[in-house]
């Protein structure tokens, strides 16, 4: 690693003040992908302001509307142990990495690093969740923006992730069993107003909504309704683990168990 | 450089760190104790494994400075007050759960946390919880007969394979 300071503030707002003087500064949340990233020196950021001390940004509650409200500090074992209300939602923080990662990892941290295989992006566009940072809201569909991308604001910090409760919903995650990232991962969140499909480890693009088979299950949600759909291999990520065209055919086959387990 | 302090096993611990220095860098080079191990460096083997505030974590991937005002637990703290091997210790010993002995003192701290939450794990869920703790020598079995072990299961009727 390159050498850096650290600074561990204690409020948002202090953190947010950080990140906006002239110091280049990188944001460091449970620091599972970027202090691997910093040990093979790619990245080089002066300091580093870590939100570990932030409890204000930790936690999980119901909102009024009744959406499930979790801070953007809380880490996966945290989300594990206290999602219920979701349990497809607990399942998959459950379910990354292992245990002593889910300890330090967090679904702020996650959500702003879009890693193309990560497990919470599928969840939050699935859920039709809302992104809460110290700014502004982002809806689902508008935050994720590709590989490693996303709609944040340079200094912006993800507070909180608001997910409304679907009727029914399940996880599906095909593991790449070195890493434990989704080979392919599909999340399948049915609500009253119709069914989203989220899907990650599959895209050049990063996690999508596969838009055919919500249609499909609209009316008849059943795996099933999911017979003759297929996707294109085309634009699927081709590498030693697997190759694009089984990448789009395992996004079919995680569909339908997502669906039947739902 | 900045100080940092911390508890470790019970005893105030505090040293000069730089912004990249690992917990387990801390632990090893600041405080001499040298029994948590840097396998893989990369948060995949599972031979750093230490307690912060009473939770699992990779001391390869944090740094020190994060644990700041914590209660930090390693393999040194795991035996008894009179020096001699903790349950989960001795059950390693009696059932012969490790052949190098590189990723024992992580599979014990894993082993630790697990029981801490779960103090009647079943064999599934003992392999389920070890899936961040890799043992080149491939002594999973007696790992896990051990940990059965020091949950209680009476394992007299497993075999070794």
């Amino acid at each position: 690693m390159y050498a850096f300071d650290i600074e561990r503030p204690t409020r948002l707002t202090d953190a947010v003040k950080l990140l906006s003087d002239a110091t280049d500064s990188q944001l460091i949340a449970g620091g599972q992908t970027l202090i691997p990233t910093l040990k093979q020196r790619l990245a080089m950021p002066e300091r580093l302001v870590s939100l570990g001390a932030v409890d204000e940004i930790k936690g999980i509650c119901t909102g009024d509307d009744g959406a499930l409200c979790i801070g953007g500090g809380t880490t996966h074992a945290d989300v594990a142990a206290g999602a219920g209300a979701y349990p497809a939602l607990a399942g998959l923080a459950a379910n990354i990495g292992d245990p002593a990662v889910r300890n330090r990892g967090t679904i702020g941290g996650s959500l702003a690093n879009n890693d193309p295989s990560a497990c919470y992006p599928s969840a939050v566009l699935a859920s039709g969740a809302t992104v809460v940072t110290n700014a502004r809201q982002i809806a689902a569909d508008d935050f994720f923006d590709g590989l490693f991308a996303t709609n944040l604001e340079e200094g912006e910090i993800i507070t909180e992730v608001r997910f409304p409760v679907p009727d029914a919903a399940a996880y599906m995650k095909f593991e790449q069993p070195a890493s434990r990232f989704a080979l392919v991962g599909v999340f399948v969140a049915r609500f009253s107003g119709g069914v989203r499909i989220a899907v990650t480890g599959a895209s050049e693009e990063g996690v999508f909504r596969w838009s055919e088979a919500e249609a499909a299950l609209a009316g008849n949600f059943s795996a099933g309704a999911l017979d003759g759909l297929s996707l294109s291999g085309d634009g699927m990520i081709s590498d030693l683990h697997g190759s694009g065209d089984y990448r789009a055919h395992l996004i079919s086959v995680m569909t339908r168990r997502a669906v039947a387990a739902a | 450089m900045s100080q940092v302090s911390m508890t470790v096993n019970g005893k105030s611990a505090s040293g000069e760190i730089e912004g990249r220095t690992l917990l387990v860098e801390f632990l090893r080079e600041n405080l001499g104790m040298t029994g948590t191990h840097v396998g893989c460096d990369t948060s995949q083997c599972g031979a750093c494994v230490v307690h912060v505030d009473g939770k699992a974590v990779k001391a390869c991937t944090m740094f020190a400075a994060e644990a700041e005002g914590a209660n930090v637990t390693t393999i040194e703290g795991m035996a008894n007050e009179d020096g001699s091997l903790g349950t989960i210790q001795q059950a390693f010993q009696d059932h012969h759960g490790l052949q190098c002995g590189f990723c024992t003192p992580g599979m014990v701290m894993s082993a630790a946390a697990l029981l801490a939450d779960n103090p009647n794990p079943s064999e599934v869920e003992i392999r389920d919880y070890l899936e961040g703790n890799i043992c080149r020598c491939t002594g999973y079995h007696n790992i896990v007969k051990a940990i059965m072990a020091a949950a209680g299961h009476d394992v007299s009727k497993i075999a070794a394979e």
